[in-house]
């Protein structure tokens, strides 16, 4: 299927092309892979095919999809942001600090993303004011982030939060359509627009591409990924909202691992680690797939290190696929 | 179709190994992670009571890292497969609660075993022991080679150490009582390091002659210590004993540096979580002052708080040693 279309929609430029057909059957294939787990699933376990299942499955993916999105335009610039679980710690702490001073509902959540956007603000003033690398700033404020959650909380939670807050980690909108379900579709179709409809977007691309070309074309390379850095901070802190108001308590701990699992999703979605190539489509097909993935092995009750050993060979594999794919190109051609 | 031959192929092979169970009571056993030893043994305690009881089928499970939010999505489906019960040794007390909750509201039984779930996540939990127990233990460990009594001291981890204080407590106050003759001369702190650990025990077979055993509360100050009367052939004058795991712990047993030790045995503990949750899938109520059977292990009663302590810690001697060595 996909070779009919590479032959029909040969183009003189040699170097856009096959870049953009790749990306095309790349999404064509996430989708047969989400149908294809699907269908195994539902094969597999009489479980799962229930609408609370399906409603259950997405909380295995909703905070940390909500961050990929974000992560997504990070990593097509060619950087890449490491600290995003411990901006979720170190705002779930904050925000349970201020519940102790009596803080209501809409304080929480403005604290929480309040103190995400700063701390994407504050990686993204390393980034590109002191013009220090991504990933050397990032793995510092993970460990910076995580730190100060530790020095206020020590070995001790926050908990008691209202009930209205534990709504947007654990209220519905209707039937078994919980509230992160729809804040994710959301910031979904936004960030959509935002990448692939608006000259944001396309500069964002450009920045991936040739940074250099990018800013002789006039492009502000060093605001967008400030902007970027800062709107990864956002997502995070909205995460950290939604998985404080899920568990209904704080740890320092909270989190932990997420980082890579968001890193997982960006590149299963076909974003170029490298940077330059990406589509948000992608990136929410791979979320589904890995909350399909985990969910599924779930009810099997298949031991959780078969299923890191199946998402680290998926993530393998695509990784991979391009390459081979190329490799035989050339020799065909 | 390469990629259909795989799908189905993946399909086929995964309807075999979900075999459905009918008309089984379905008890999952959820860990903090898997791939460790004592929950490993949890599970063979598990599993040893489903025979017992017949008619249960034990789903041992957990995650890979030890994280709450993991094992909110292990429980997730386990909700989903409708299983009968959770019986579940929490990463964190407060974070499980409302996943446990909705677990409860769908019908499903909730207990927590080991490390424990704060009470509104749960309809029951069980501690392997309570501090009484444990107290008058350690005492109990170095008095049963004692016959004739004597001097005794000990060496505990911090001296801050919540746990270790509470147990320590409870030993003095089950001396005068229960064992007369034995004189407790002295508790040191050797903050659960090696190094001063060892300083500590040197400190007190300097400081009393007459030192007839060692009790150390702390799976790192019992090694130092045994190290200690090894190193000194102090072998059969300073029985070293305490609380101590048993792989770490089996070469002083083997040369005789210690009679016997004594910790939780996590066979029993998953035996027992088996056995409660079961008893609750059955009708039971989980109320305060209620008593549930825990088969070959005795039985419960429930606290304030819907708690209850197994029993006192398991002693490990030559003749077991070897077998849980083994095991963690």
């Amino acid at each position: 299927m996909s070779d009919t279309t590479v032959t029909a929609r040969q183009l003189p430029d040699r170097l856009d092309n096959p870049l953009k057909s790749a990306v095309l059957s790349w999404e064509s294939l996430l989708v047969l892979v989400a149908l294809g787990i699907f269908l195994a699933n539902s094969f597999a376990s009489p479980y799962f095919l229930n609408a609370w299942s399906l409603s259950d499955l997405t909380f295995n993916f909703t905070e940390k999809g909500l961050i990929a999105l974000a992560m997504a335009l990070v990593i097509i610039t060619g950087e890449i942001d490491l600290s995003v679980a411990s901006i979720i710690a170190l705002a779930s702490t904050l925000m349970g600090l201020a519940l102790q001073y009596g803080a209501d509902t809409p304080t929480l959540v403005a604290v929480g993303v309040g103190v995400g956007v700063l701390c994407g603000a504050f990686n993204g003033f390393l980034v590109t004011g002191l013009k220090l690398p991504s990933i050397v700033v990032t793995i510092g404020t993970m460990s910076l982030f995580r730190g100060v959650a530790f020095i206020i909380l020590g070995d001790q939670s926050f908990k008691g939060y209202p009930k209205e807050f534990s709504w947007f980690g654990q209220g519905y909108v209707g039937w078994v359509i919980s509230f992160e379900l729809v804040l994710f579709l959301v910031a979904a179709v936004i960030f959509y627009v935002l990448l692939h409809r608006t000259v944001f977007g396309r500069q964002v691309f450009a920045i991936g591409n040739n940074a250099t070309a990018a800013r002789f074309s006039g492009v502000r390379v060093d605001r967008i990924k400030f902007v970027l850095f800062c709107l990864t901070g956002l997502m995070s802190g909205i995460a950290a909202v939604l998985l404080t108001a899920r568990l209904g308590s704080t740890r320092p701990s909270i989190a932990e691992g997420f980082e890579l699992d968001v890193v997982t999703m960006v590149v299963l979605g076909g974003v170029s680690i490298l940077g330059g190539a990406g589509s948000i489509i992608g990136v929410v097909l791979a979320a589904l797939i890995i909350g399909l993935v985990t969910f599924g092995l779930g009810l099997l009750n298949v031991p959780g290190i078969v299923m890191t050993i199946f998402t680290g060979s998926l993530l393998i594999v695509v990784i991979a696929l391009p390459i081979l794919w190329k490799m035989w190109k050339e020799r065909r051609a | 179709m390469k990629l259909w031959k795989l799908l189905t192929a993946t399909a086929a092979a995964a309807v075999l190994l979900a075999t459905p169970a009918f008309a089984q009571t379905r008890i999952a056993l959820v860990v903090k992670s898997l791939g460790n030893g004592f929950f490993d043994a949890a599970a063979k305690g598990a599993e040893e009571a489903a025979a017992e009881l017949g008619d249960v089928e034990v789903i041992y499970t957990g995650p890979t890292a030890a994280t709450a939010e993991a094992q909110i999505e292990v429980v997730n489906s386990l909700i989903a497969q409708q299983v009968d019960a959770i019986a579940i040794s929490a990463n964190d007390p407060d974070a499980l609660v409302p996943v446990l909750q909705r677990a409860m509201e769908r019908g499903i039984k909730v207990i927590s075993w080991d490390s424990g779930v704060a009470a509104e996540g749960r309809q029951l939990h069980l501690n392997p022991s309570e501090t009484a127990l444990i107290g008058e233990t350690i005492i109990k460990l170095a008095a049963d080679y004692l016959p004739e009594g004597g001097d005794v001291a000990i060496l505990s981890a911090a001296s801050t150490a919540t746990n270790q204080n509470a147990w320590i407590e409870a030993a003095k106050a089950a001396i005068p009582e229960k064992f007369p003759n034995i004189n407790l001369v002295s508790v040191v702190y050797g903050d659960d390091d090696s190094v001063k650990s060892t300083e500590e025990a040197r400190g007190l077979i300097a400081a009393y002659p007459d030192l007839k055993a060692i009790i150390a509360p702390t799976t790192v100050g019992v090694v130092a210590a045994a190290q200690v009367v090894t190193d000194q052939n102090l072998i059969g004058k300073i029985n070293v004993t305490g609380l101590a795991l048993p792989s770490e712990f089996k070469q002083f047993i083997d040369n005789g540096a210690s009679q016997a030790v004594a910790l939780w045995n996590p066979i029993d503990l998953g035996y027992s979580a088996v056995y409660l949750a079961n008893a609750l899938v059955e009708g039971a109520e989980a109320a305060p002052g209620a008593t549930l059977s825990i088969g070959k292990v005795g039985e419960v009663t429930l606290d304030d708080t819907n708690s209850a302590a197994m029993a006192a810690p398991f002693q490990f001697d030559a003749s077991n040693i070897e077998e849980f060595s083994k095991i963690y």
